[in-house]
């Protein structure tokens, strides 16, 4: 029998070997596919149910230093409201002790003098609002949900007192806002397609982070680097099976979404399959560039840990918003793929297909996809150096 | 003499086939090579001046210490490194030029293949098949070729994970193979692997060869293996040293190896009391004698009771001397016989059975490792524990040492069970793992000091031990250097300093040459005996069976058993047959194991 | 006993810190971090786009509009003349909010009709879009008072006068950053302790250890005490920064802060613990950290009030240390809360301390067999 030479055969025969071997690996280790499809549902159930800007029943003091008709008509109108559970207190240190031992998140406090000076035409009648304003946020929509019980309230005096004229006077210029896309407000609108950005980010990292880190530590790579395999083999090799994975996932996360949150989705679902096939792939090649540049699962594991949740959490506009941040940061926020599909999925969820925002941020997340892959392609060669 | 396979079986493979011919007939030709690592000044230089050719079809040996460079030399082949200088012509195709051609038509098996332990044996090799792009239709016939090559046709289900050693070893060929190849790069194949194992790897080895025209180039460990070679290769310090058959080598020594035998006291005191005479370049144990390597000119020296026989020079005596002649301060000081480590003699009066093990018995799961194992150690005994690879040697050493608790049967070590006992018990033993299990980046210094307060010493006690560890073993100028960053000879010395630190009675130490060459073996071995002789009680794996011979006593196991056990010389005559009067302990070891199938002299 | 776990730790520090890529993930991340994300992690918006549709173009609706591009909130990005062009800024995400002024408004205003201006926002970000609303609702509140003072108009029946204690200004950065100090740290030190033991595994050296006179207790006390003194002075370290460089108050006790950080500390050190003893595998570990991390941040109360949450949630967060935690932490910076005030998220957190610890300890003696 004398040798073929060289011995090399189709580029497909040797992907098809690569991606078969992957794929071979994920079946055999759970840990993969938990990543791909428990790690989703675990956290899309936590955070969709746990998460919520919307506060309700906000822990209220009332106090009334002479309670009578109109302190007791302003209290019905905070206890009519949802957003509130008011406790009444008997005097202001009471209420300014609840606040301190956290029992309670705001005081409205009614003067004595309030019912005498709201009868006169010459003064307002201050009613104090004491805040805990510790958690900033919370404060200062506890503050514009009790401003608007107090509006309520007010109009409602105006009126039964017949004085229609005065309410302009009360209120020369009224706001009349209107909310698209999510009139409720619904924080859970907003946060769940956030949410897949994400846990997408983490999976996507997770997946690929340690697989190169783990061949060069088995020492499995040098054996592959001798055969006549390509580097874009290799590379097509590892992605493949983990983007299969990881749109699995994907699709797990958003039928959560749409069937479990009831989040609304009026994008095409061909748009949805194309940004988030984009995304994925700049996640995996993310993890594959660390997995490369480490060449040691510990240390590929700490940079993983590092770039990926947090700054997809805090730097992707999930939560905080990047036009309040410093410029030199909101620079740095157009390194986080997670902050062009957040946008991309917001709009596609509530919004629709909006082209004048889909296709930069999809042009954005093809140039940061072909830049983690070219860059895992310049890293890896296939040399020992 | 090892009977390995014999030399005439692999001249008779210089015929090259008529493919291969067309390339020329110089497989491999290398010039002026230079690779070095790390930035300047602190750079070494791992390949340096190199210049060799291997012609096409023969099977070249690459055969030098540890850090000579080979395992450089052999990614520099396969164009996994790049050269500082100088030119490499594998095939005829320039490797810095044309890497993917040239790794199309070699195959390379790098010293630990990395095989996919969670695929099966079948899926590895479709794997392999794939990547080089064996034809769909050429496929079974080739596996079925292989896995009977390898003896691995029953396990194609089962995971790559589980093999054993050797197993595995044979599988990473048989990867490496599933294309022809036209040049077999094989990087140290037989480190860690059994007797038989080796001899079936050779035999593969040996048969592609004949019936494929392949050219073979191999690094090894085993200086036996050298003399199955066409030609070979000795590089010390990134430098040939020479290049000739192994005939060659050893023709200038006619006359000057010599054996020893004396009617009473231990073997190894006698090669102890030889090294220390002058004109005696080497002394180690062969079997009943002692094996003498003479300097030139000089008569085997007065032997009081004992006496002297002529023995035919092998290839081992030449890489002795070969290294001898070097100015090579690396390896030098560790030839020197070591200074006793200043050990307490142990007081008489304890119990002589410091070892006892009784039915003992693990399972996993339905597999049975160990199978109701007796054996005892006496005081001051070095006790080997042989067997191939996945005979339960490994298991036993861990239940012996209190990782693992026993299913079955008794054991105790000093008097107690380790695994139960008082965390205070295990400070009378010292451990030392089959990878050297040191914290690569922490310092020499950091190590020994790290296992030595882990034992409770302190003060100047410490800083007493710490001065001897770091002056025994030669490594006061590698006392700030990571220990991962030490040649391996070093790294095995100094995971010996950190399990001698606490002076423990019973040493236990796993596979703790693998990989070491020759030389630093030697030493390795001068300490063990001298601890012995003070009172420390020595249990010790190996795969190589010249070590078995330095064992006071030794059983050897297979699949949980013990097949023997007894005096090297007492296990050695169970092997003794007619067409084998006096068999090696290698000889022994593979009529033993492969007993129940093939009939004794199997492999002769 | 002691010499012994003080050779183990003194191992795993130098381990941890000889490394130079090790010693820089250990100290470099946490400080970008802190820098990166109390700048990042504000509620409080500001230059919040806004595209100006003025069909009046009086001298009462320009004073409206510059109302608006002089709060500092809002940032004019585009004047509208048509109807149409609303939808077209706001889908493209162009404006955040659309204000809409009626072609009448001054000349209602003048003859004291009511007036509506309208206002139109994206809420695709919900939060932002409440947010930007409750600044544009105190903005016309301003106006109209401004209006009623300089017409003599009768003054409003009754006024809100709202005094925030702890942070007079809502400023939100105040409430942001302690909770990124216990993000940090919690990550410091599940990165440091969750990691060590499957890294010994992985590199053979964990037998190594268990055939010294090292008993299983040792080994975990020699493995929390790395983490513990690096979580104390990374802790420190960020506190130090945050309130020199960020101006955050620091209200409360010294001790207090560094009783609720020892015991917060104990119980992160508990749960790294546990994870190290049950992962085989580094990667195990590093997915074992993640599991707990995530979810560990967001039901913190960090970003999100624990209040809001379903009550099952709410009571998910109880064995969160993280939890007791901010609260403790915000209640020193912010509150100067006393020892006693903070007593019951003490006692939590030693709880969930104990038990983690003794869990990894059974864990650590258990997975040896």
């Amino acid at each position: 029998m004398s040798p073929p030479t060289p011995r090399r055969g189709s580029s497909w025969m040797r992907m098809g070997g690569l991606i078969r071997k992957e794929s071979l690996q994920i079946l055999r280790d759970p840990a993969s596919i938990a990543i791909a499809f428990l790690l989703p549902v675990v956290l899309l159930l936590i955070f969709g149910y746990g998460v919520s800007l919307n506060a309700k029943h906000i822990p209220l003091a009332f106090v009334a230093d002479a309670p009578d008709k109109e302190s007791a008509a302003l209290l019905a109108s905070f206890n009519h409201s949802s957003y509130f559970s008011p406790r009444i207190a008997p005097n202001l240190a009471t209420a300014e002790r609840w606040l301190l031992n956290r029992q309670v998140d705001a005081i409205v406090h009614v003067p004595s003098d309030f019912s005498a000076q709201l009868h006169t035409a010459s003064q307002s009648a201050p009613l104090q609002l004491i805040i805990n304003g510790v958690d900033a946020n919370q404060a200062r929509l506890t503050q514009a949900y009790i401003q608007a019980g107090w509006q309520s309230w007010l109009a409602a005096r105006t009126q039964a007192a017949g004085l229609e004229h005065s309410a302009a006077a009360a209120q020369p210029v009224a706001l009349a806002a209107r909310i698209w896309f999510n009139p409720e407000l619904r924080s859970r609108d907003y946060l769940v397609p956030g949410l897949i950005a994400v846990i997408m980010t983490l999976i996507g990292a997770l997946l690929t982070a340690l697989v190169m880190a783990r061949e060069w530590e088995r020492g499995t790579l040098e054996a592959l680097m001798v055969t006549p395999v390509h580097i874009n083999e290799l590379l097509i090799g590892k992605l493949v099976p983990y983007f299969v994975l990881g749109m699995g996932g994907m699709a797990l996360s958003v039928a959560m979404a749409v069937w479990l949150f009831g989040v609304p989705f009026l994008g095409s679902w061909w748009l949805l399959v194309l940004t988030s096939a984009l995304f994925l792939l700049t996640a995996l090649g993310m993890g594959l560039f660390i997995s490369i540049v480490a060449r040691n699962q510990f240390v590929a594991s700490l940079i993983a840990i590092i770039t990926t949740f947090l700054p997809a959490f805090m730097l992707s506009g999930f939560i905080f918003d990047i036009g309040s941040m410093p410029g030199w940061l909101q620079n740095l926020t157009y390194l986080v793929s997670a902050r062009y599909f957040i946008v991309i999925l917001h709009t596609l969820f509530l919004a629709g297909d909006v082209a004048s925002v889909l296709w930069p941020n999809t042009l954005a997340l093809l140039a940061i996809a072909l830049f983690f892959i070219a860059a895992s392609r310049r890293k890896i060669r296939k040399s020992l150096e | 003499m090892p009977s390995l396979l014999l030399k005439n079986d692999t001249q008779a493979l210089g015929t090259q086939g008529p493919e291969t011919q067309a390339l020329g007939t110089q497989a491999l030709v290398i010039q002026g090579l230079y690779k070095s690592f790390g930035k300047a000044p602190r750079s070494t230089q791992a390949v340096n001046n190199v210049s060799f050719c291997v012609p096409m079809g023969a099977i070249v040996g690459l055969i030098g210490p540890d850090g000579a460079g080979k395992t450089t030399l052999m990614r520099l082949m396969a164009g996994l490194l790049t050269p500082d200088a100088g030119s490499l012509q594998v095939l005829g195709v320039d490797v810095q030029k044309d890497p993917l051609t040239v790794q199309a038509s070699i195959g390379y098996m790098p010293q630990h293949f990395g095989l996919y332990e969670d695929l099966t044996v079948q899926e590895n090799l479709t794997l392999y098949a794939d990547l080089q792009g064996l034809p769909f239709n050429q496929r079974p016939d080739r596996y079925q070729q292989l896995l009977a090559m390898t003896g691995l046709g029953a396990f194609t289900d089962r995971l790559a994970g589980q093999l054993s050693g050797g197993m595995k070893q044979k599988l990473g060929l048989a990867c490496t193979l599933v294309r022809p190849p036209n040049l077999l790069l094989l990087d140290e194949p037989t480190v860690g692997v059994d007797p038989v194992s080796r001899r079936e790897l050779w035999a593969i080895v040996i048969q592609l060869v004949q019936e494929e025209g392949m050219t073979v180039l191999l690094s090894t460990a085993y200086l036996d293996e050298a003399e199955h070679c066409d030609e070979v290769i000795l590089l010390h310090e990134g430098q040939i040293l020479g290049q000739d058959t192994p005939a060659a080598f050893t023709q200038h020594l006619a006359g000057r190896v010599w054996g020893a035998k004396r009617h009473q006291g231990l073997r190894r005191h006698l090669q102890a009391e030889l090294r220390q005479q002058p004109g005696i370049l080497d002394a180690v144990i062969d079997g009943d004698w002692v094996r003498v390597l003479l300097a030139e000119q000089t008569a085997p020296p007065a032997l009081p009771d004992g006496v002297w026989q002529p023995l035919p020079p092998r290839f081992e005596d030449a890489f002795v001397l070969m290294l001898h002649s070097q100015p090579a301060p690396q390896t030098a000081p560790a030839l020197a016989p070591p200074a006793s480590p200043p050990i307490e003699p142990t007081p008489r009066e304890r119990p002589a059975e410091v070892i006892a093990v009784h039915g003992l018995t693990r399972r996993f799961g339905a597999f049975i490792a160990v199978n109701a194992i007796s054996f005892s150690v006496q005081r001051g005994e070095i006790f080997g524990l042989l067997g191939a690879n996945g005979a339960g040697k490994s298991t036993t050493f861990r239940m012996l040492c209190g990782l693992l608790p026993a299913s079955g049967g008794a054991l105790s070590v000093a008097g107690v069970d380790l695994f139960t006992a008082a965390a205070k018990a295990r400070a009378r033993i010292g451990y030392m793992s089959q990878k050297y299990a040191l914290y690569e980046v922490l310092s020499v210094l950091q190590n020994l000091k790290f296992f030595a307060r882990a034992y409770g010493l302190k003060g100047a006690h410490l800083s007493q031990r710490l001065a001897w560890a770091l002056a025994e073993f030669d490594l006061d100028q590698y006392r700030d250097t990571n220990s991962g960053l030490l040649p391996l000879g070093f790294k095995q010395r100094l995971a010996m300093a950190c399990a001698l630190m606490h002076e423990p009675d019973i040493l236990f130490l796993d596979e703790p040459t693998s990989g070491v060459d020759p030389i630093e073996r030697r030493a390795f071995w001068a300490r063990i005996n001298g601890l012995a002789d003070l009172g420390v009680t020595i249990m010790i794996t190996t795969h190589f069976m010249d070590e078995a011979e330095y064992c006071d006593r030794l059983v050897i196991m297979s699949q949980g058993r013990i097949l023997a056990a007894g005096t090297p010389a007492v296990i050695r005559a169970q092997a003794q047959t007619e067409a084998a009067p006096n068999p090696s302990m290698e000889d022994a070891f593979i009529t033993l194991i492969t007993a129940p199938t093939q009939p004794a002299g199997a492999g002769a | 006993m002691w010499q012994r776990i003080i050779a183990l730790a003194i191992k795993e520090f130098q381990s941890l810190l000889r490394d130079p890529k090790s010693r820089f993930v250990i100290v470099g991340p946490p400080l970008i971090q802190l820098l990166v994300f109390t700048f990042a992690a504000t509620f409080d918006l500001s230059n919040i786009p806004i595209a100006i549709y003025n069909q009046d173009g009086g001298q009462a609706a320009q004073a409206l509009v510059a109302r608006f591009e002089g709060s500092g909130h809002f940032k004019n990005v585009a004047t509208i003349h048509r109807e149409s062009d609303i939808a077209r800024v706001i889908d493209s995400r162009e404006a955040l909010m659309v204000l809409t002024i009626g072609p009448r408004f001054e000349a209602d205003l003048r003859s004291h009709q009511p007036t509506t201006v309208q206002l139109i926002i994206d809420g695709r970000n919900s939060n932002t879009a409440a947010i930007a609303l409750s600044y544009a609702n105190t903005l016309i509140a301003d106006f109209n008072t401004q209006w009623q003072t300089r017409h003599q108009l009768r003054a409003p029946p009754s006024v809100i006068v709202t005094r925030a204690w702890f942070n007079p200004n809502l400023e939100s950065r105040w409430f942001i950053v302690p909770g990124i100090v216990a993000i940090l740290m919690l990550v410091v030190v599940m990165v440091v302790t969750a990691l060590s033991v499957a890294r010994e595994r992985e590199q053979g050296t964990f037998d190594q250890l268990l055939v010294t006179p090292l008993r299983p207790v040792e080994i975990l006390i020699g493995k929390a005490i790395p983490g513990f003194v690096i979580g104390l002075l990374e802790g420190s370290m960020i506190i130090l920064l945050a309130v020199n460089a960020f101006a955050v108050p620091f209200e409360g006790h010294v001790l207090t802060l560094y009783i609720g950080m020892g015991l917060f500390l104990l119980s992160a050190i508990g749960i790294g613990l546990m994870i190290s003893a049950l992962a085989a595998t580094l990667q195990q570990a590093v997915l074992g950290v993640f599991l707990f991390l995530v979810p560990a941040i967001i039901l913190s109360g960090f970003a999100t009030p624990i209040a809001n949450m379903p009550p099952f949630v709410q009571d998910l967060t109880l064995i969160n240390p993280m939890r007791y935690f901010m609260i403790i932490l915000r209640g020193i910076f912010l509150e100067g809360s006393s020892f006693q005030s903070l007593q019951n998220q003490f006692w939590p957190l030693a709880i969930i301390g104990l038990v983690t610890l003794a869990a990894a300890g059974w864990l650590f003696r258990h997975r040896m067999n």
